[in-house]
């Protein structure tokens, strides 16, 4: 007990209150996670769009206006498989659904499930591009050497920015992790 | 009846010896002597590192070292200088002299005190060991930057990486268990008197800094669980395969990081505050502005973060935002430094080598101010960003900035430390060479930056040769020069010319009135503070 000076009865309050704010930043590193989804959602930052299905509601097409839209698809390192636009572009008018086609093909000799994450560009004309059917809302799964043809179905907001007329959709495959070895314990 | 209180007097002073003073030490003073050793040891790996970086980006092409290795070289450094040089620095010097300032016997705190330092060696025991496991070609020592950006450090980080998670766990808790022992020894053992705007204003603004710890530790800690669970129990935070996204890593990594970087600074305020006063022999200018112009930093420090991601392609509103909120931590910046030239106007000034290394601080540490304005234009932080204007930045901030003020700190303070003077022509020659080599080899990034070298590149085009090989002298200069410094505080420490109470003739506060060399225990009964 040389070196201990009185006790002071302060210090456990002090030290329970600082915990506390301790363990609450701990926590909100992690809430940063959601609010950062919701961050994006509500302002399309990070050019992300809707990853589940928009109700299909009709709108008033806006004839006067012609909006080019451009298909990418690009592939995450590792992932095996063929993947391309059928369309290079298409030009619609804004509230007119379009539906257009993505091929996607496994080129190994097993079964791969991938995952397909969208974005639009510009960043800010993101939360007016509306998909309402879209290979990307679920998981893809090919079996070895399949090939299959993937439906997009969209229709851009009429309200989309005076000065937006052009549109970049692009998919990015993604092999979803561990799925080589999922199905090889499948099989 | 006295003879009782004469007895206990005695037992109350006695020293423990041996290994076991220093492995089970509760005392304030061991402990911040043991941190500041710690940092001391980890700036010559650190700097020896530096050296190696220097060495092989002395000319254009590859010929000391293997890109791998340079890699690995420039996160450790990174990684060593921050956490392991000054932060423990600033942590030993709040052991020593928080007590002694406001009239504690001791920290609030000290079996844990104990822990929170030996923790330290722990932590960088696994990541120097990673280090050497891959010089004798067990894979790879972390190699992705001290900023760990995912996915070179979830996806494409070497197996190592799990121990450097681990150690910037144990990092983290000696962090946050050491900030509690300042907040509750500041909060409680205050001397009678000692009102909170009484406070010396390197308390205040360790009290400050201390707070900054205890929000952004356990961020920091979140981030690396993040990590440790994407990597190792296929969670998918930072990976877009599994609907996550790599630049979330990076609003978590600097929402503790811009505020880390002020913990790194608050405290150097604070010793030039302490200093500046003291050799020009006036009362510090705006005592009172100076603690809201703290507190005002600290606040403003969490709502800038994105000032590091301006090329991550945020909406043109968060580029405005973070660019503005950024620009506004220059006003209370700009008043601290505005009160430190105040000070000085008019004072009877003298330049013994704290002096020297405080002012060599405020004018290099404004250079660091003003290149840090220029970079929070978004639109012109394009050019700058990850380009060695960026490492000319927050080299004049950390190194000429922080360390220089630690530098002043350990010259103002070791009389009182060890109850001898040091050598003042020793001093000055390091202050000198070490302002020397810091410039060389600082400066000229400025321009290479500018042009377009990137950092963290082995390699580099012929444009840029002359400036890093002057750059690389000037490292080597810095270096050896620091060699000055430790015999200088190695002889100090074994005896010279003693030391008064007071030390110093401008010198004002609570420790100066203890003896020199300062008793084990500070003050065991309060001072009366008027
Ligand atoms: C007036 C005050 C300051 C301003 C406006 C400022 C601004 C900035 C900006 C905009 C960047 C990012 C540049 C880029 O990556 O493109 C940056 C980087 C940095 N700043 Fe500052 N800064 C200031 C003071 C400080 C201080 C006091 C420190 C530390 C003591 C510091 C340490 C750093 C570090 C370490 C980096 C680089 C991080 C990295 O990418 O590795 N800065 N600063
Ligand atoms: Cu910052």
């Amino acid at each position: 007990m040389t070196s201990q000076p009185n006790q002071n009865p302060g210090n456990a309050r002090v030290i329970s209150r600082l915990m506390i704010i301790v363990f609450g930043m701990f926590g909100f590193g992690f809430a940063m996670v959601p609010l950062y989804d919701v961050f994006c959602d509500i302002t399309g930052i990070n050019g992300k769009t809707n990853d589940q299905a928009v109700q299909a509601v009709s709108r008033q097409i806006d004839e006067s206006r012609n909006i080019e839209v451009e298909f990418i698809a690009s592939l995450n390192a590792d992932m095996p498989w063929a993947f391309y636009p059928l369309q290079k572009k298409v030009t619609v008018h804004p509230g007119q659904p379009m539906r257009i086609n993505y091929v996607a093909k496994n080129l190994t000799d097993k079964a791969i499930i991938g995952h397909a994450v969208p974005s639009v560009a510009p960043g800010r004309a993101a939360t007016y591009f509306e998909k309402t059917e879209c290979f990307c809302f679920t998981e893809q799964k090919l079996e070895a050497g399949e090939e299959k043809e993937m439906p997009v179905i969209f229709v851009v907001d009429p309200e989309l920015p005076e000065d937006v007329n052009q549109l970049a959709l692009s998919y990015t495959f993604f092999i979803k992790p561990g799925s080589e070895a999922q199905t090889l314990a499948q099989n | 009846m006295s003879a009782v209180i004469e007895e206990h007097h005695e037992h109350h002073d006695h020293k423990p010896t041996g290994i076991g003073r220093w492995l089970f030490s509760t005392n304030h003073k061991d402990i911040g002597t043991m941190y500041l050793w710690f940092s001391f040891l980890m700036f010559f790996v650190g700097g020896a590192m530096a050296l190696v970086i220097r060495a092989e980006l002395f000319e254009p092409g590859l010929q000391l070292v293997e890109p791998e290795f340079f890699n690995q070289m420039t996160t450790l450094h990174g990684l060593i200088m921050v956490f392991g040089v000054i932060m423990p620095a600033f942590v030993g010097l709040a052991n020593w002299q928080v007590p002694m300032m406001i009239g504690a016997p001791d920290m609030a705190l000290p079996r844990m005190n104990n822990w929170s330092f030996w923790l330290l060696p722990g932590a960088f025991g696994i990541l120097i060991a990673s280090l050497i496991m891959s010089m004798m070609g067990m894979g790879s020592a972390p190699n992705f930057g001290w900023t760990f950006y995912a996915p070179l450090s979830t996806t494409y980080g070497p197996a190592s990486t799990d121990y450097f998670i681990f150690s910037v766990h144990i990092m983290g808790i000696s962090s946050i268990m050491g900030a509690i022992n300042i907040i509750a020894t500041i909060m409680n053992l205050r001397a009678p008197g000692m009102t909170y705007m009484k406070m010396p204003i390197f308390v205040w603004t360790w009290f400050i800094t201390a707070y900054l710890l205890i929000a952004v530790m356990p961020v920091l800690a979140g981030v690396v669980t993040m990590m440790l669970t994407d990597r190792n129990f296929g969670t998918s935070f930072f990976n877009a395969a599994g609907g996550g996204d790599p630049v979330l890593f990076q609003h978590v990594f600097w929402f503790f990081g811009h505020p880390e970087v002020y913990i790194m600074i608050l405290p150097a305020f604070g010793v030039v505050s302490q200093i500046v006063p003291t050799f020009a022999r006036k009362k510090i200018f705006g005592y009172s502005s100076m603690v809201y112009a703290t507190a005002s930093i600290a606040f403003l420090s969490f709502i800038v973060w994105a000032h590091h991601m301006f090329t991550t392609g945020m909406p043109v509103a968060g580029e405005l935002y973070f660019m503005y909120a950024t620009m506004l931590i220059a006003i209370p910046t700009g008043v601290k430094v505005f009160n430190w030239v105040s000070t000085m106007w008019r004072g009877s000034m003298t330049f013994e080598t704290p002096m020297l290394f405080a002012i060599g601080f405020i004018f290099l540490f404004t250079i660091g101010g003003f290149t840090g304005l220029m970079m929070c234009i978004a639109p012109a932080d394009f050019q700058y960003h990850d380009t060695y204007f960026i490492v000319a930045h927050f080299h004049y901030v950390l190194a000429t900035g922080a360390a220089f003020s630690i530098m002043g700190a350990v010259y103002f303070w070791i009389p009182k430390w060890t109850g001898n003077m040091y050598n003042e022509t020793l001093g000055k020659w390091h202050f000198w060479l070490t302002t020397i080599g810091g410039n060389m080899v600082f400066f000229p990034m400025h321009f290479v930056g500018l042009a377009g070298m990137p950092r963290r590149i082995p390699d580099y085009s012929l444009q840029f040769a002359e400036f890093n090989a002057l750059a690389t002298v000037g490292a080597f200069i810095f270096g050896f020069s620091q060699l000055i410094f430790l015999y200088n505080v190695i002889k100090t420490t074994r005896g010279g010319e003693k030391a008064t109470e007071k030390v110093w003739e401008g010198a004002d506060g609570l420790e100066w009135t203890l003896p020199s060399p300062a008793p084990f225990h500070s003050f065991t009964t309060p001072p009366q503070v008027r």
